[in-house]
C-alpha cells in the first residue's frame, strides 16, 4: 500500500516538475520574440512549413467533415420536414465546434509531430548546440519562429476548414438532396452570428494553436536523443496535443456559450 | 574543477591547461566524459566545484550576453558535424557570420569560399549536409567552426569513423590551421596516432582523474603501464578486458 502511494507521489511530482519545466521553456521563448520580430523570414518560412504543408489535410478533411456533417442533418430533420434547416446545422457545427476542434486534431497530427520529430532531431544530432556554440540562441532562432508561426497558421486553418466544410455540405445538400439553393445560403447566413460563432471559434483555434505548438516545441527539445525516446516525444505530441485540444474545447465552450 | 551527473562523479578535482598557440590532446577511453569536457569548457555545462578560465574569464561566472561574446571567439568542431541540415553547405558556413556580422553579401561570399578553400571543398559549396560524406561533413564543419575568425577551437573526436585519406586530410588540416591561424586547439579524441601526431601535449584521463600528462614523446617512453596499455592499444593490462563477473566456470555451472 506504501509502495504504492509512494508511486502515485512520484508520478504527481513528476507531472507538476515537467509542467514546470515547460512553462519555464515558454517563458525563454517569449522573452526573445521581440527579438525576432526584426527577422519575419524565419517566421514566414515557418509558416509555410506549418500552415501550407498543412493545408492539403485541411481541405480535404473539411470537405468530407461538411459533406457528412450535411448527410446526417438531412437524414434527421427529414423526418420533422425540416430539411431545409440543413446549413445552419452544418455552418453552425463547424464555426463553433467542428472547425477549432478538428483543425486542431489534424494540426497536432500533422504539424505537431512534424515539429517535434524536427527539433528533437536537431537535438540528437546536435545541431542546437552546435548554434549554442555558435553564440546562436536556439530559443530565438529555432522555437520561438515555430511556436509564433503555429499560434498564427491555426486561425486561418480553421477558416479553410469552415470554408471547405461549408462548401462540401452545399454539394450533399444541394446536388446531393435536392434543397434548394438559396434556402441553404441564406439561412447559413441568417443563422449565423458574427461574434458569437464565428469569433468564438477563432478564439478557440488561436489558443488551440498556442498549446499544440508548445507542446510540439517542448516535447522535442525535451527528448530523449535516440530513435525511441523521438518517437516517444513525437507520440507524446499527438496524444497531450489532442487531449488538450478536447479538453479546452469543452473549458472554452461552457465559457462561451454557457453558464457553468 | 569537478563534475558530477546526478550521483555519478565525472571528474574528481582535475587541472588542465590549455596552452595558448598550441594543439592539446585530450585523450582517454570511451566514456571518461571527454565530450563533458568540452561542453564545460564551452559553457554549456557547469561544473560543480572549480572554475574554467578562458582568457582570464571564469566561464560559468559570465552573462549570457558575455559568455556569447566569448563563444564568438571559439569554434567548436561536433562529433557528428553539427550542420544545419536544412541549408546547403554554403549557408551553413554564411550562418554564423550571417549572425553576428553586418557584412554585406559580397563580402561574405569571399569569405565562405575562403573558408571553404582552406578544407578543399570550395566546390562542394551546393550541395546539402545529406549529400556529404562522413569526413566532408567534418571539413565543413571545420570551415563552420573557424568562420568568425576564432582564437580558440575545440575538436570533439575528429577522427572517428574516418576513412584513411579522411583522417589523413583531417589530420593535416587540424596542425596546418592551427600554425596557420594561429589558433589555440583542443582535440577531444581516442584514436592514438593520429592525435599524437599532431598534438603538442597531452592529457590522458580515466575514472574521472587526469592519470598522465606531457608531451608525446614524454608519453611513448612513459613507464606506466597504464599508459602503455592505452598507447599500445593492449586489450588486456591495468584496464581489464573483463567486466568484473564472477569466475566463468562458476557462471557457466550455474553456481
Amino acid at each position: 500500500m506504501l509502495d504504492r502511494l509512494q508511486v502515485l507521489g512520484q508520478r504527481v511530482i513528476s507531472v507538476f516538475s515537467r509542467l514546470g519545466q515547460a512553462t519555464l521553456f515558454l517563458y525563454q521563448i517569449i522573452l526573445t520574440i521581440p527579438g525576432l520580430l526584426s527577422r519575419p523570414s524565419l517566421i514566414i518560412k515557418q509558416l509555410y512549413s506549418t500552415g501550407v504543408q498543412t493545408l492539403l489535410i485541411i481541405v480535404v478533411a473539411g470537405c468530407f467533415v461538411g459533406m457528412v456533417l450535411a448527410l446526417q442533418a438531412y437524414y434527421v430533420l427529414v423526418d420533422f420536414g425540416a430539411e431545409d434547416s440543413i446549413s445552419q446545422m452544418v455552418v453552425l457545427t463547424l464555426m463553433r465546434e467542428l472547425g477549432p476542434v478538428m483543425t486542431g486534431l489534424l494540426f497536432a497530427g500533422r504539424a505537431g509531430s512534424a515539429l517535434t520529430a524536427e527539433i528533437g532531431l536537431m537535438k540528437s544530432t546536435e545541431q542546437l548546440s552546435g548554434m549554442e556554440m555558435m553564440a546562436v540562441d536556439p530559443m530565438q532562432r529555432v522555437m520561438a519562429p515555430r511556436v509564433l508561426a503555429g499560434f498564427l497558421a491555426m486561425p486561418m486553418l480553421t477558416a479553410v476548414f469552415m470554408a471547405v466544410g461549408v462548401l462540401g455540405g452545399y454539394l450533399v445538400a444541394v446536388h446531393g438532396v435536392g434543397i434548394f439553393e438559396g434556402v441553404y445560403w441564406s439561412l447559413a447566413q441568417l443563422k449565423v452570428d458574427f461574434y458569437t460563432d464565428l469569433m468564438n471559434g477563432m478564439v478557440k483555434s488561436l489558443v488551440f494553436g498556442f498549446v499544440i505548438v508548445w507542446i510540439a516545441v517542448f516535447e522535442g527539445y525535451d527528448s530523449v536523443p535516440t530513435s525511441e525516446g523521438l518517437g516517444q516525444a513525437t507520440t507524446r505530441t499527438v496524444v497531450h496535443g489532442s487531449l488538450a485540444v478536447l479538453g479546452l474545447d469543452f473549458l472554452l465552450t461552457a465559457i462561451m456559450f454557457g453558464d457553468i | 574543477m569537478s563534475f558530477s551527473r546526478g550521483s555519478r562523479e565525472i571528474f574528481k578535482n582535475i587541472s588542465l591547461d590549455i596552452q595558448r598557440g598550441k594543439v592539446t590532446a585530450i585523450m582517454g577511453p570511451s566514456g571518461t566524459g571527454k565530450t563533458t569536457l568540452l561542453k564545460l569548457i564551452g559553457g554549456q555545462l557547469k561544473p560543480s566545484q572549480g572554475s574554467i578560465q578562458i582568457d582570464g574569464n571564469n566561464v560559468h561566472q559570465l552573462s549570457r550576453k558575455d559568455l556569447y561574446q566569448l563563444r564568438k571567439r571559439m569554434g567548436m568542431l561536433f562529433q557528428s558535424g553539427a550542420l544545419l541540415t536544412d541549408i546547403n553547405v554554403f549557408d551553413n558556413i554564411a550562418y554564423p557570420i550571417r549572425e553576428h556580422t553586418e557584412l554585406d553579401e559580397n563580402l561574405i561570399r569571399s569569405l565562405v569560399l575562403m573558408k571553404l578553400n582552406a578544407v578543399g571543398l570550395r566546390g562542394a559549396r551546393e550541395l546539402m549536409p545529406s549529400e556529404l560524406s562522413g569526413g566532408m561533413a567534418r571539413r565543413v564543419a571545420m570551415a563552420r567552426a573557424i568562420a568568425l575568425d576564432p582564437v580558440m577551437v575545440m575538436y570533439d573526436e575528429p577522427f572517428t569513423g574516418q576513412d584513411p585519406i579522411s583522417m589523413g586530410v583531417l589530420v593535416n588540416l587540424i596542425r596546418s590551421m592551427n600554425q596557420s591561424l594561429h589558433l589555440s586547439s583542443v582535440v577531444v579524441s581516442h584514436d592514438v596516432p593520429e592525435t599524437m601526431s599532431i598534438s603538442d601535449y597531452i592529457y590522458l584521463i580515466s575514472g574521472g582523474s587526469i592519470v598522465a600528462q606531457g608531451t608525446p614523446d614524454e608519453l611513448k617512453n612513459s613507464s606506466d603501464p597504464w599508459v602503455q596499455q592505452f598507447i599500445a592499444g593492449q586489450p588486456d593490462g591495468p584496464v581489464p578486458f573483463h567486466y568484473t563477473a564472477s569466475p566463468l566456470m562458476q557462471d557457466l555451472l550455474g553456481e
